[in-house]
């Protein structure tokens, strides 16, 4: 990997900054490499997520009633305050690249620090969310019974949901087999992010930004802003299902 | 047969003191590489050993149908031979073949650049595939799997008792390496060109990696979610495909096949690039209809994602969808059949020449006809109920994947192995195991299309005893075609230390590729080339070389 | 350094807080939108509806927070592909599901 570098033939624009890789023409194609392979990979990411939305559809037009029962059981209240709290955080992430662009090291720790905290709060509302469903034997495999949708119980103060059929009642398992297997995944995603977040917070505070390469928090950034237009996808086709009903 | 081998700057070549080879030493020198030719080393030495590994399987499947009863192993023990088989071919040596071997050693020198954009992220791929088919063996030595290489559910989640998981596991990690060499190439394609390398002026070899690319970085993610939800639902239990939770056990099949459909053109794509590069050079001609053949590659990946419910039509898909696929089918045709037909224009008035690779090409051309247009049979949806299911698809698919990217890989490495290595491989013996590799191949799968016509269906043990006649062919066959194989391995490994000195460029190519030292330097160019010719162009190195002699004259 | 800095500088556009604060707060609004518009009476409109929000909401977030609309061409056709082989595979597929009810020919 250390291999001599060539001294280039002739290199448009006088010295090149240390952190230009040796097989680079010039920082220009370096970034602009950097980028474009990231976005190549978040088109995987779409695909990979393309997989599940398609059975998301497939069931959804099979199972609506199932898909409208089990909908209702996810708490309103959390999920939008979640997907509040995941779009500032994609905010204060986009703080963050303006910060890193415009050489400000303070700002730029403030905002990883908060996205940070942000990401925590997304993962601490949905753990809430998955004990419910534990809970309430709705996790599809582990622990789950569909009796509740057959006999459901009044909550204090509302109106029961309408009873389903038995085996309407047992498809709502594929409900909830997409929705754990859906924000399983995004959830995932948003553990790697915060893996990293933590290492680029700990290279902020030492500085390493500040000479300019943060390719890595860009790249980031564009990470961080796809995990969140997965969640804004997931909201209402997983919550938001029929609510008048 | 004649040979341009003999050319006044091979008999006074030496291998040149500082190459890739020699720059630096150890085993962590190539452990922690970053250099993509070495990489592309080390990716071909693992992808040989998998390869005679899937082929010992091979050969274990053929000796068990010579004869009817199932007498060499038992019916489970053959089905765990024929999935290992088919699931180490394709993911552990044919998708990663031609892209990871020759695709990453050439493409960024046909561009003209120093190294592939993203070296550890390539380094990381190799890493990831040689966890991938660890982890394969890992399953394999501890009891196998018998779900047939397509983890078909309900069989891969309810009834059988394999490891499926290991397996599954193993190819998710697999599927990352591809994407990421995928990734690496089309970053590398579109930004790491030197100056005046237009895109018209690139080789076929990198638009036929470029379309490759595109699909493995498309495609292969939704084969990882198929089976991340495959092995949920073995652990967790999880109902997104299982029948008795109301999931759809079709909806695997549709996620599998969106991937493995246009997987199987990340197998040929590569292949096809080697076929036009030998064609035109062992013709001494510019391959015809440049654009028409780089295009064709793009419209291939690009029809590629919408033919993939033809792998489905007898399992219960809409009769309405199996029209409308099965006329989309007929589209990817188009496009393979415009690449054949120009090459066979490219040869014609040519200066042919029948070395090796050129012979290997040869063999392509004949035996992908025939594999392309038996599967023309199979995309009809009225044939293909007849004839899924036997032995003329085993056949069909072997003439694709074997006849047609075998030999094209093979014709690859014999074609840049003095580049490779800076020797030359024995000319005769090598056009003797090309030959008998055709021969051989023809033996062993000729005789599976009749098989299949008359009825025989593929993936069992046993068969009634009419069949034998044409399965001691077909094994007859494999045995003569194992030879076809073995040989290359023995005299290649020669050749490292006893082959003619090569020469920059034994074959007087155009490709930049061969304008600099075999071996290449680590960073391929001294200065990064400013590209002024068009690809193919014999006139351009002819001027090259006079003015070469007039100055060292 | 100036010179690279220069460079660089007319390469990239640096989008401006405030623009990402109206984006931020747009999406915030988005948010309360689909959720009033979920407790509507809209019979089949309301996963339309659903739908078109979170649309418009990733598109903000694809342009501005991921720099879409100050980049190349490039960057744009590789969105737009990712974009249509998604929709490949959703709408191929269900081209099986939604007629496998009308029976046989």
């Amino acid at each position: 990997m250390d291999s001599p570098t060539v001294a280039l033939h002739e290199s448009s624009h006088g010295e090149h900054p240390s952190y230009q890789r040796h097989h680079f023409v010039s920082m220009a194609q370096q970034k602009e490499s950097a980028s474009f392979g990231m976005w190549l990979f978040l088109l995987t990411e779409i695909m990979f997520f393309g997989g599940m939305f398609t059975a998301y559809l497939v069931y959804r037009n099979w199972y609506y009633p199932a898909f409208v029962a089990g909908s209702h059981t996810l708490s309103i209240v959390l999920g939008t305050t979640n997907t509040g709290v995941l779009i500032t955080s994609s905010f204060t992430m986009a703080m963050g690249v303006w910060c890193a662009e415009t050489r400000r090291r303070g700002g730029l720790i403030l905002s990883l620090i908060l996205t940070l905290v942000l990401g925590l709060a997304f993962l601490g509302i949905k753990s809430v969310e998955y004990h419910e469903k534990w809970v309430q034997h709705h996790v599809p495999g582990l622990r789950f019974d569909a009796m509740t949708f057959v006999h459901p119980k009044a909550e204090p103060g509302q109106a029961a949901e309408p009873p389903l059929p038995l085996d309407m009642a047992q498809h709502t398992e594929v409900y909830f087999s997409l929705y754990f297997a859906m924000t399983g995944m995004h959830a995932l995603h948003m553990i790697i992010g915060m893996g990293l977040l933590v290492y680029m917070l700990i290279q902020a505070i030492r500085g390493a930004y500040d000479n300019g390469n943060i390719a890595f928090i860009e790249n980031f950034g564009l990470y961080w802003h796809f995990v969140d237009i997965v969640w804004i996808f997931l909201f209402p086709l997983l919550y938001l299902i029929s609510r008048h009903q | 047969m004649s040979s341009i081998v003999s050319l006044p700057d091979q008999s006074t070549a030496r291998i040149p003191k500082r190459n890739y080879l020699t720059n630096e030493n150890g085993i962590l020198s190539w452990l922690l590489t970053g250099d993509h030719k070495r990489i592309a080393i080390l990716y071909l030495i693992s992808i040989t050993f998998f390869f005679f590994i899937g082929g010992a399987l091979a050969g274990l499947i053929r000796l068990e149908l010579l004869t009817p009863q199932s007498d060499l192993m038992a019916a489970d023990t053959y089905n765990k031979v024929f999935s290992m088989h088919g699931i180490v071919m394709i993911f552990l040596f044919l998708v990663p073949s031609v892209p990871a071997t020759l695709g990453n050693f050439l493409i960024p020198i046909m561009v003209g650049a120093k190294d592939l954009a993203f070296p550890k992220i390539n380094l990381l791929s190799w890493y990831l595939y040689m966890i991938g088919g660890c982890l394969t063996l890992w399953a394999m030595i501890t009891g196998g799997v018998d779900t047939g290489w397509t983890f078909t559910t309900p069989l891969s989640t309810h009834y059988v008792n394999t490891n499926v998981v290991t397996t599954g596991l193993a190819i998710f990690i697999a599927g990352f390496a591809s994407i990421f060499t995928g990734l690496n190439f089309i970053v590398t394609i579109h930004r790491m060109r030197a100056p005046g390398m237009t895109w018209f002026k690139l080789p076929l070899f990198v638009w036929s990696n470029y379309a490759a690319s595109i699909l493995m970085v498309l495609g292969t993610p939704v084969l990882a979610i198929a089976l991340v939800l495959v092995v949920l639902e073995r652990t967790i239990g999880i109902g997104v495909f299982d029948p008795t939770k109301g999931g759809d056990p079709l909806l695997f099949q549709h996620l599998f096949w969106f991937y493995s459909h246009p997987a199987v053109y990340i197998m040929i794509l590569p292949g096809m690039g080697v076929i036009s590069e030998v064609i035109s050079t062992f013709s001494r001609k510019r391959v015809f209809g440049y654009s028409a053949v780089a295009f064709s590659s793009v419209a291939i990946a690009v029809f590629g994602f919408f033919v993939w419910e033809h792998h489905m039509f007898i399992m219960g898909v809409s009769n309405y969808s199996t029209l409308v696929f099965s006329l989309l089918t007929m589209l990817v045709a188009v496009p393979s059949a415009i690449k054949i037909f120009n090459w066979a224009f490219t040869l014609y008035k040519g200066s042919i020449t029948f070395e090796t690779p050129m012979l290997y090409a040869f063999g392509f051309m004949g035996l992908f006809t025939i594999g392309g247009l038996t599967g023309v049979f199979l995309g009809s949806s009225g044939t293909d109920i007849h004839l899924t299911e036997t032995y003329f698809i085993v056949a069909h698919f072997h003439f694709v994947m074997v006849g047609g990217m075998l030999m094209a890989f093979l014709a690859g490495i014999h074609f840049w192995w003095p580049k490779l290595t800076g020797r030359m491989y024995p000319e005769k013996i090598s056009q003797l195991a090309a030959v008998v590799t055709f021969i051989g191949f023809n033996f062993t799968f000729f005789p599976q299309f009749l098989l299949g016509m008359l009825g025989m269906p593929r993936r069992y043990a046993a068969y009634p005893p009419e069949f034998q006649v044409l399965n001691v062919f077909s094994t007859a066959g494999a045995t003569i075609l194992g030879v076809g194989y073995l040989l290359p391995i023995l005299y290649l490994i020669w050749s490292l230390k006893y082959g003619k000195v090569a020469g920059n460029n034994p074959w007087q190519a155009t490709g930049l590729e061969w304008q600099i030292q075999s071996p290449p330097l680590t960073e391929n160019f001294i200065e990064i080339p400013v590209v002024t010719q068009d690809a193919y162009d014999y006139e351009w190195l002819e001027r090259q070389k006079e003015r070469e002699v007039t100055q060292v004259g | 350094m100036s010179a690279h800095e220069e460079h660089s500088s007319e390469e990239q556009h640096i989008v401006s807080p405030k623009i990402y604060v109206l984006i931020a707060t747009a999406l915030l609004l988005c948010t309360a939108l689909t959720v009033a518009a979920s407790y509507l009476e809209l019979g089949p409109w309301n996963a339309v509806v659903a739908l078109a929000i979170a649309v418009f909401k990733a598109s903000l977030v694809v342009l501005f927070f991921m720099h879409i609309k100050y980049s190349s061409k490039l960057m744009k056709l590789t969105v737009g592909a990712g974009l249509f082989t998604f929709l490949t595979l959703v709408g191929m597929s269900m081209s099986d599901y939604i007629s496998r009810a009308w029976g046989s020919f």
